[in-house]
């Protein structure tokens, strides 16, 4: 303690203090954040009064936007023909219920309370009784067993990077809307997301991508997204941005201090 | 320490073998105790030349393996996402570097930190001697070929870049491409001549190779060396400071003391990249995946010297004209070549621009420091923030998708705040230059508060300012006066100007001269006990502080 005391007027320990109140903040940040649900999908066995108990909830928490009978109002589209797929995409990312977005597109965000894997099904029924539309992927739709990754990053490439990046970093697009990250994306969130093409992005049916490829793309951006770095640090595997800002604040500072600190030596002369 | 005695017989024999041969005894006998001036900021340029270094040592490694080539080959290497993809050879041998070449990713990743922290260390290096007026004569062609090698690194990073033949950097490629084309009359020749044909042919990587590994090191090499023996032969400016005069150069001879601390800052700089180079992963190609002209990323982004050609392309509005058939896509023309044309251009012509409006035809070897030449130091952050709003637009669209801003109002405050920005750090700096002025002055005539505090008889109690510190004196003493064109304040109250301040060119030219020169806030000025009595003791400051100075009664 006493040595502590002795060294508070030290010239570095307000830089001490200050990294000490960093790694504390940060610490108990981590330690609050780390309870977030996973927004899983898996679906239960079905039940026979799925549309009739997704009428209900859709009634309870949708049609304010989305009118009666799923028609649409001015403030949301028509859910007529969109089909469970959609339904699943949305509510289970998160984004929809809506109630308090604002602004371009709606956010992935976790999942209210009420939102459970059979809530989120039995919605999905009832919109789908509406007009039809793409179902939900099956385990088997979204399997990487046998899929070709090398394939899948070629069709990722060509179709997907414009806007989503090349590791799915994701990015912007123009009147403020933008292509989200696919990091959280689930293997069905990701196809659901090309079979029905939601907020901007376009559809990828199947006839433009197949069930295979669909597979093979799934499997490369879920295995490069958890590949381990081999250089180090990603920095966000953003490319130029990040390692510009390295250089600079890393690299140039780190020089400039080491400099300050050898022309800070000086010579004990007895002149 | 021990006195020396005698030279032990190895040295003597060996060195006086060679010396017998070389003449170099005499040579060194001169240069090794050559003094060099010590500032922090003098080292800032040594972070460039090490960095070339390293980027000379790791590049020759990087060519063992690289191939050149556009040609077309099946990967077949043990990074499974791209196995089976049909690549080039140039892709695919940097691929081999990365992940079968022992120790391969560690220099490639040390050789791209190095080219960041080159081009890094020549702009905080020509910053320093702008802000310090180090370019003075007669310094002024040295610092023409540092603007020479600024440009040149810019154009080997951008060839060295596009070598990997991966997406990102071919998106770069794409661009030069475009600018090349846009060009009226040569476009499309140039780019028919630089890609062998139609974009991207076959031929651009193995031409970069040359260009990148041959040609442009070898002018950078020669230019370093001249850089290097112009800096030796006209000796290193020096700080103003306690005995240092525009005749002397005081500071550490170069054998030993000098010598040490440059080999000790390359060590801290080979740590440095070799850390980044271990630990932060840079330019992951096979993330990127192998180019082909019809895919493109979003987030596609030049390395950072080019952000600020990226930002200008992106907030330029789409402008084009047409004359006869032919169109002239100034949304490409002007964001490539103008921003480009005003920083170097501007950097080139500074020194000549000075010097004609000042009129001072005096050798310099003592800097300025910045606060001294207000409008100086104004016009480069002016500078600054316009290269820097550029530079941070060209990043505007991973501004906008992480911090959730809308692309196009990012746009939109780019287009405004290049031309805002710059005037308003312009006055910004102009004040805050003739505020630390005053500091000074203040500090001369009144000196610094002590923190002693003293009652006089009559209960005012009142802080003892005692003189400042022999050397922060001499250095703040080392401020001179800005010279003018004679004449030039004369000029609008007399009736005939002197020659060469006639005309509009002239009465311009005194104008900037005026504006630009003279003394805007004297040291002495306006303290009768100023001059001599900064070296008074404490009594002298309490007389005064009781009748006009209210700086000493707090």
């Amino acid at each position: 303690m006493f040595r502590i005391t002795a060294g508070r007027r030290h010239p570095l320990a307000r830089y001490a203090v200050l990294l000490f109140a960093l790694v504390l903040a940060g610490s108990v940040y981590t330690l609050t954040a780390l309870g977030d649900q996973s927004a899983d999908a898996a679906i239960a066995t079905g039940k026979v009064d799925d549309v009739a108990e997704g009428e209900k909830l859709f009634e309870a928490h949708c049609m304010s936007c989305h009118g009666t009978d799923a028609v649409g109002t001015a403030a949301g589209p028509t859910l007529v023909g969109v089909g469970a797929a959609a339904v699943d995409f949305q509510m289970s990312s998160g984004r929809m219920p809506a109630a308090t977005y604002s602004g371009a597109q709606a956010l992935r965000k976790p999942l209210p309370e009420w939102v459970t894997p059979e809530k989120i099904r039995q919605i999905g029924a009832y919109v789908q009784s509406l007009g039809g539309g793409p179902t939900v992927p099956t385990k088997a739709d979204v399997s990487t067993e046998g899929a070709d990754m090398a394939k899948g990053g070629e069709l990722f490439r060509a179709n997907c990077i414009s806007c989503h990046n090349w590791v799915g970093a994701g990015g912007a697009l123009t009147e403020g809307k933008f292509a989200p990250p696919l990091n959280e994306a689930t293997p069905e969130q990701i196809y659901e997301a090309m079979i029905t093409g939601p907020q901007a992005m376009p559809v990828f049916n199947d006839s433009v991508i197949s069930p295979q490829e669909k597979r093979d793309m799934i499997a490369y951006i879920v295995g490069v997204r958890n590949q381990t770095d081999p250089g180090g640090f990603g920095l966000g595997r953003i490319g130029p941005v990040t390692e510009g800002l390295v250089a600079w604040i890393a690299g140039i500072s780190a020089l400039a201090l080491a400099a300050i600190w050898i022309t800070a030596k000086k010579r004990q002369t007895n002149d | 320490m021990s006195t020396p005695t005698a030279v032990p017989k190895p040295i003597a024999g060996t060195s006086g073998w060679l010396d017998d041969r070389l003449g170099a005894g005499n040579f060194l006998k001169r240069n090794m105790r050559k003094i060099f001036p010590d500032h922090w900021s003098f080292l800032l340029g040594e972070i460039a030349l090490y960095s070339f270094i390293i980027l000379l040592l790791t590049g020759t490694f990087l060519t063992f393996w690289f191939k050149p080539s556009m040609g077309h080959v099946i990967y077949d290497g043990p990074y499974e996402p791209l196995k089976g993809v049909m690549v080039s050879e140039a892709y695919a041998s940097s691929l081999h570097i990365s992940f079968e070449v022992r120790g391969g990713l560690l220099m490639r990743q040390i050789h791209h930190w190095a080219a960041l922290l080159f081009i890094a260390g020549m702009m905080v290096h020509m910053l320093r001697v702008f802000f310090t007026g180090a370019y003075r004569k007669p310094r002024e062609l040295n610092w023409i070929i540092g603007v020479l090698l600024l440009s040149l690194a810019l154009f080997e990073g951008l060839t060295g870049y596009s070598l990997p033949d991966d997406l990102l950097s071919g998106a770069g490629l794409r661009i030069t491409q475009g600018v090349a084309i846009s060009l009226p009359l040569v476009g499309t020749y140039i780019s028919f001549f630089l890609f062998g044909g139609e974009y991207p042919g076959e031929d651009v990587i193995s031409r970069f190779y040359t260009l990148h590994i041959l040609l442009i090191p070898g002018i950078l090499v020669a230019l370093v060396t001249a850089h290097m023996i112009l800096m030796w032969v006209q000796k290193h400016t020096q700080m103003p400071g306690k005995g240092r005069t525009e005749q002397n150069v005081v500071g550490a001879p170069f054998y030993p003391a000098f010598m040490a601390k440059a080999g000790a800052y390359f060590l801290f700089t080979f740590a440095v990249l070799a850390g980044l180079g271990t630990f932060a992963q840079i330019n992951p190609i096979w993330l990127f995946g192998p180019y082909t002209p019809a895919d493109i990323s979003a987030g596609s982004q030049p390395d950072f010297y080019m952000g600020f050609l990226e930002g200008s392309l992106r907030i330029m509005p789409a402008w084009e004209i047409n004359v006869l058939g032919y169109t002239i896509p100034l949304s490409v023309i002007i964001p490539a070549l103008v921003p480009l044309g005003i920083v170097m251009t501007g950097l080139a012509l500074y020194p000549f621009l000075e010097r004609w409006i000042t009129g001072d035809n005096r050798e310099h070897h003592i800097a300025d420091r910045p606060r001294n030449n207000p409008v100086r130091t104004s016009i480069g952050m002016a500078g600054i923030t316009f290269y820097g709003v550029l530079w941070l637009l060209g990043a505007n669209d991973e501004i906008s998708a992480n911090f959730q801003i809308s692309l196009y109002a990012t746009t939109w405050f780019g287009r405004i705040a290049i031309f805002v920005l710059p005037a308003i750090a312009y006055v910004v700096t102009y004040r805050m230059c003739l505020g630390l002025q005053r500091k000074d002055a203040d500090i001369i005539g009144h000196g610094v508060e002590s923190g002693v505090i003293q009652r006089l008889p009559h209960g005012e109690f009142i802080e003892v300012h005692v003189p400042p510190a022999e050397d922060i004196e001499a250095h703040m003493r080392g401020k001179e006066a800005i010279p003018m064109i004679d004449g030039a304040e004369a000029s609008e109250t007399d009736g005939v100007p002197p020659r060469g301040l006639r005309g509009p060119v002239g009465r311009l030219r005194a104008r900037m001269s005026q504006a630009y020169g003279g003394e805007k806030i004297p040291l002495d000025a306006g303290h009768g006990n100023g001059h001599g009595d900064g070296h008074g003791e404490h009594h002298a400051a309490i007389g005064s502080g009781t009748g006009d100075d209210k700086s000493l009664t707090h």
